[in-house]
């Protein structure tokens, strides 16, 4: 089996006296789809904050692509190939949603700073970012501020700004939540259309979208990890039906 | 304004925004150089004195503008760059250096140098505490150019002589005079517009919309800033030079932070974030300024009252105004 990606060892996060990560170790393997479910407030976001440099664990070690990035901020862990989502979408507002994917590819370009071109018209970003908005199926809103996208729209977006930085691994948090029916199967679409290319991280509370989609899956109760196999063991075992799937019903 | 060709074949390759930025402009400057032919027509010579006055305050406007409204950087003491600027100038004036372009790079280089320093602690902190530290670094130049007694202390330092460019004396007349700061507005205009527009600007402006988001895809977003804040100080040191050569005096009172408020007031009225309205609103706010003065000794007290209900009301200052007019009437 090859190396794997990213390897959380025994993480641990505090906030007071509530422990939020509790000795999590996981790894993601290139091109797996790793599922972390759990019920609210298990930890997955701050988890998700860890791995991606927002917050830094009080123990622990994160490696990715072999390395020890623990110390890495967010910035320098974007550019080493780590990319992400938001629960809570974030994109930049005004800028089209062309400009935000762009942004991304710019990331990625020999001159991400450079004070002369104009960035709007310069094919050597709108290019790749064109590219992203087509594989996330949002083409033809490429000139539409990306304030004014709908809600699965931004969510679609936010993958794209994610691919523009030609990732190594994509931590994706809760990529459909509050989308309605018939976008959220366009976006589970769309991530299967991704599966295999990247090593994905997906917290996800559709359990459905989670067992259609995931090639491990790990539960999260109190920021502990509880179980960790292939779906259909994790969907067997009764500490997890106990603890979490028992209270979907 | 049924001067505008709103044909519906116009709007759809550049929506309403878009030609403003073009056509806005524009206008500006073209207004802006007729002046002194309006003045030669009849229009009061005081005039040309004034607006002489607001271009060079314009160019501190316009560079506020890069981290106030591009950057989303409430800087409370930009003023003491443009005192650092006419500092420089008066100092080298007295030692007999007055060309231009030796006392330029020098203005340059001692505001990136400040600004480097001053901004790299300022931008280590958000919101109240970078308007706060600004303004304590502003103060601290104020105090400085007080203690300065060789170059005059709390009295400020009077120019006998002023700058040449390349031998030429193009601040001995009023009209040349003019040009020449126009001029230098219309360069820093279009620098200032090139940098919004480049892969720095739209991180810069990406950055003030959601900092995470631009840090979480690879941007040192205090480095993004610092730049801005850096080039930005230059500017304001470009117009401190020309004010030093305007009044032929400079004083402390150049970078108090009363100055830097005033400042702030002239991007605000104007229109924050769209560059040009930095120029108008410093042109309205010296022209009202001069108008109310006359009136009255409390001119003060009408004219802060009267610009923020002015803002509160329009939202996007005169730009913001002359926007919504313009897509209603398009
Ligand atoms: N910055 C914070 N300070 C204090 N408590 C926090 C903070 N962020 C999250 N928490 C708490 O940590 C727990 C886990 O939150 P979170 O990671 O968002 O859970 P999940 O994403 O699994 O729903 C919750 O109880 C939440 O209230
Ligand atoms: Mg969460």
């Amino acid at each position: 089996m090859a190396e794997p990606v990213l390897v959380l060892e025994a993480l641990s996060k505090s906030f007071g006296a509530l422990k939020v990560t509790d000795g999590v170790s996981l790894a993601v393997a290139p091109g797996e789809l790793h599922a972390l479910i759990g019920p609210n407030g298990a930890g997955k976001t701050t988890l998700v904050h860890q791995i991606s440099g927002m917050l830094t664990p009080d123990a622990g070690t994160i490696r990715f692509r072999g390395q020890d990035v623990t110390a890495f901020n967010a910035e320098k862990r974007a550019r080493h190939g780590l990319a992400r989502t938001f629960q809570i979408t974030s994109t930049i507002a005004s800028l089209s949603a062309l400009e935000n994917v762009a942004l991304g590819v710019q990331a990625k370009a020999g001159h991400p700073l450079s004070f002369f071109r104009n960035a709007a018209s310069d094919e050597r970003l709108n290019r790749p970012a064109r590219a992203a908005l087509d594989a996330v199926g949002l083409s033809e809103r490429a000139h539409v501020p990306a304030g004014s996208l709908s809600h699965g729209e931004k969510r679609a977006l936010e993958i794209a700004m994610a691919l523009a930085l030609e990732p190594a691994a994509i931590l994706l948090d809760e990529p459909l939540a509050g989308v309605g029916k018939e976008e959220g199967e366009r976006l589970i679409g769309l991530l299967k259309s991704l599966k295999g290319r990247y090593a994905m991280l997906l917290v996800e509370h559709d359990m459905e979208a989670v067992f259609a989609l995931a090639d491990t899956v790990s539960v999260l109760v109190y920021g502990r990890v509880i179980a960790s196999g292939d779906p259909a063991a994790v969907r067997a075992d009764p500490a997890v039906r106990e603890a979490y799937l028992g209270e979907e019903g | 304004m049924s001067a505008t060709p709103a044909t519906a074949e116009v709007t759809s390759v550049a929506p309403p925004r878009e030609r403003s930025r073009v056509v806005l402009p524009a206008l500006l400057f073209l207004l802006l150089a007729l002046v002194p032919l309006a003045v030669s027509f009849g229009m009061p010579a005081g005039w040309l004195a004034l607006l002489t006055r607001a271009l060079i305050f314009a160019i501190a406007a316009l560079s506020l503008d890069l981290i106030l409204g591009v950057g989303g950087l409430v800087s409370f003491g930009h003023a003491a760059f443009l005192g650092i600027g006419a500092y420089v100038t008066g100092i080298m004036i007295t030692e007999g250096k007055s060309e231009a372009l030796v006392i330029l790079p020098a203005i340059l280089v001692t505001c990136a140098l400040f600004g480097a320093i001053t901004g790299a602690v300022c931008l280590r902190t958000r919101g109240v505490a970078f308007i706060m530290i600004t303004l304590a670094f502003g103060q601290m130049i104020y105090f400085l150019a007080q203690a300065l007694s060789a170059y005059g202390g709390d009295d400020g330092l009077t120019l006998y002589e002023k700058s040449t460019l390349l031998g030429f004396n193009p601040f001995a007349n009023r009209t040349s005079f003019y040009y020449t700061v126009l001029i230098a507005l219309g360069g820093a205009y279009l620098l200032v517009r090139g940098l919004v527009a480049s892969r720095f600007g739209r991180v810069l402006r990406a950055a003030r919309e959601n900092p995470t988001r631009v840090s979480v895809t690879g941007f040192d977003v205090t480095r993004v800033r610092l730049i801005a804040y850096v080039i930005s100080g230059m500017l304001a040191g470009l117009s401190g030079f020309f004010l030093a050569n305007h009044t032929e005096f400079v004083s402390p009172a150049f970078m108090s932070w009363q100055r830097s408020g005033e400042l702030i007031f002239m991007a605000v009225l104007g229109g924050v974030g769209s560059l040009h309205g930095a120029i108008i609103g410093a042109v309205a706010y010296l022209i009202a300024e001069d108008a109310l003065s006359h009136l009255t000794e409390h001119w003060r007290a009408i004219f802060g009252p009267l610009i923020i209900l002015f803002v509160l009301f329009t939202r996007g200052g005169i730009v913001g105004m002359l926007r919504k007019l313009g897509s209603r009437h398009g």
